[in-house]
């Protein structure tokens, strides 16, 4: 399989200006500021090939987005290269702008006042869609996002879930190779998230698109990416499998216990965490390596109806290891 | 030998001439999309725009009373002239000049722009194959001719009510300049404001530039009193300023001051503006998508 996206030791860095608090460093700062540089990303590599779906995930202001944006060629990095189907991103021909999308949940770009429909059609015009291919095009992909009967409708009235489908759609009319989602489902319901993931995976499958997806969600990246990229603080921390992510980082295990006379016993929590108890139920979190002894001497102490072993959910997996990282760093 | 490369480069020469032809026709297509989407949009706000052409006549009015008490006071013991100009020139003079500001206004055109820059909503224009400038012009070029649509009529009942004021129909050829005029003046509008708002890439707010632009050109266009009410002196160094052009310039033709031999040559001196604007429109810009590129995004 061919490589679409190759980044080598690419880097940003920003200058951003500092203020600090009161009117009188404010007018001093009218005549001199204070600038410093911040590292938003740092010397990152990584190679995705074509039709492979990646999640990019890490806490905020990690550099998720502004890998991004290099990519999309918003913004030149400070080092490093990076090419997308053979194009340098930020000499932004239009041969490159033709060939991806970038979706961004917080910024729209249909028209709020018109049809999504005029919106599409602009799209066709400036992206020169063949008309045929652009009525295929929309026919198909309003039925798939269940939003046919809206297209006619004013983007100020749909609803926030409605709204992202169609931004969906103008994106992906001039049928681009490389799709980049920056938080696809902020802000949507459980509905909403579940439909626009569906939409995107059945999508991707058909057209074999190559896909770049940052998200809050780990749901999300769940059901989408095989492969994700742990970025924090402008740094790859891991690159791989999602499976072998969850091996690698998550110490834990949860052991989800249901005891027979209803009546949860007190002295469990000397086998782990007690996460919650309720009504003969209880959760453990208990280190990896000792489940199956632990998972042995319950059984012998206790009567137990039913018994679950399962991976920690990924979002603790993160804050877990984001948060160690941090605090080994103000340790170092 | 000579022949087949003879022939494949007239048939390069040809595909060439065909893509250029395709390239413009795909172009033109583009632009009248963009353009029916617009002048859709502004169909949208009925109210709003009905509302605010209407209101826009308001000072028109009064301005023309305003001149009347003006010149029962300051004439009443003259000849009933004012630096040349008698009561019904001013109100010729005033009305022809609102005529080019209709033209050659932009509201919102640089703040639209310096917002886009500051939300981030310039993004479009760098990731989407589409220029920034030629979007924004028949964006405006949408929203003047809805504007023309309505504004027409009441234009149209002024300038029968005051009929009168007007001395001399013009020939065919001043009625042309003066209609060539109207669109330069608009073109330098649109270029001279876009610039102001492409500044945006500097400095995050330009609504204090834009500020102090409007109050320049309030005074140096023409539009508050005719630019030859100005002593020679100052109204000589003025002359050589682009603002005339959006209130002054197109008045002077239609009322004969501008002498016939120099007529061409001013509008000749115009389109040469629009090129020195549209030049530094488009260096501006490309400089300030590399600064984005490098600071923003």
């Amino acid at each position: 399989m061919s490589t679409v996206i190759d980044v080598s030791e690419l880097g940003k860095q920003y200058r951003v200006y500092r203020k600090h608090e009161g009117l009188r460093s404010a007018i001093t700062h009218l005549f001199r500021r204070e600038y410093t540089t911040v590292d938003a990303v740092k010397s990152i590599s990584f190679k995705i090939d074509e039709g492979e779906i990646v999640g990019f995930l890490g806490p905020n202001g990690a550099g998720k987005t502004t890998t991004l944006k290099l990519l999309s060629g918003l913004i030149y990095p400070t080092s490093g290269q990076a090419t997308v189907l053979g194009h340098v991103p930020w000499k932004r021909e239009n041969a490159y702008r033709r060939r991806f999308s970038l979706v961004m949940g917080q910024k729209n770009q249909l028209w709020w006042d018109l049809p999504a429909q005029e919106s599409f059609r602009l799209h066709q015009a400036i992206y020169k869609i063949p008309a045929d291919e652009f009525e295929r095009r929309v026919d198909e992909l309003t039925d798939l996002l269940e939003v046919r009967k809206l297209i006619g409708q004013p983007v100020r009235e749909l609803s926030l879930g409605e709204r992202m489908r169609m931004e969906l759609i103008a994106s992906l009319l001039h049928n681009p190779r490389v799709l980049f989602l920056d938080e696809p489902t902020i802000g949507l319901d459980v509905v909403s998230q579940k439909r626009v993931q569906d939409f995107l995976k059945y999508y991707q499958q058909q057209q074999k698109i190559t896909v770049v997806l940052t998200s809050h969600y780990m749901k999300d990246v769940e059901s989408l990416c095989k492969r994700v990229i742990i970025i924090d603080e402008g740094i790859i921390h891991h690159d791989g499998s999602l499976t072998n992510l969850i091996d690698r980082f998550s110490r834990f295990k949860v052991i989800a216990l249901q005891f027979r006379e209803g009546i949860v016993p007190d002295d469990l929590s000397r086998y782990g965490e007690q996460l919650a108890s309720d009504f003969g139920t209880a959760k453990l979190k208990v280190e990896r390596e000792k489940v199956s002894e632990i998972l042995a001497s319950i059984l012998e102490r206790y009567k137990v109806d039913d018994i679950t072993v399962h991976d920690r959910p990924l979002e603790d997996v993160f804050a877990e290891l984001f948060s160690a990282q941090r605090s080994q760093k103000v340790a170092g | 030998m000579a022949r087949p490369p003879a022939q494949s480069e007239t048939a390069v020469r040809r595909s060439w001439f065909n893509e250029g032809c395709d390239y413009c026709v795909s172009s033109a297509h583009t632009s009248w999309v963009i353009f029916k989407t617009c002048v859709e949009e502004r169909l949208v706000y009925r109210g709003d725009f009905f509302f605010s052409t209407f209101i826009r006549f308001l000072p028109i009015i009064t301005q023309i009373f305003l001149w009347h008490k003006v010149y029962a006071i300051g004439t009443s013991d003259q000849i009933g002239s004012l630096n040349g100009y008698s009561y019904e020139d001013m109100v010729a003079y005033y009305l022809l000049a609102m005529v080019a500001r209709a033209f050659s206004s932009m509201p919102g055109l640089a703040s639209g722009i310096g917002n886009d820059i500051r939300d981030g909503s310039i993004k479009k224009y760098v990731i989407q194959p589409i220029d920034l400038l030629g979007y924004l012009f028949w964006h405006r070029v949408a929203h003047k001719l809805v504007y023309y649509l309505i504004a027409t009529i009441p234009f149209a009942v002024v300038f029968y009510v005051c009929r009168s004021f007007f001395p001399h129909p013009p020939t065919a050829e001043v009625w042309l300049a003066f209609g060539l005029s109207l669109v330069l003046g608009f073109l330098v509008g649109f270029l001279l404001e876009a610039l102001i708002g492409l500044i945006g890439f500097w400095f995050l707010e330009v609504s204090s530039l834009l500020f102090i632009y409007m109050m320049f050109n309030y005074f140096l266009s023409g539009h508050m009193i005719p630019l030859d009410w100005l002593p020679n002196s100052l109204f000589a160094w003025i002359e050589y300023l682009p603002f005339k052009y959006l209130a002054y310039f197109p008045a002077a033709i239609f009322l004969g001051k501008i002498p016939p031999e120099n007529l061409w040559m001013e509008i000749g001196v115009e389109c040469a503006w629009v090129g020195v604007l549209l030049i530094a429109n488009r260096v501006v810009l490309q400089r300030g998508l590399r600064r984005y590129g490098a600071f923003g995004g």
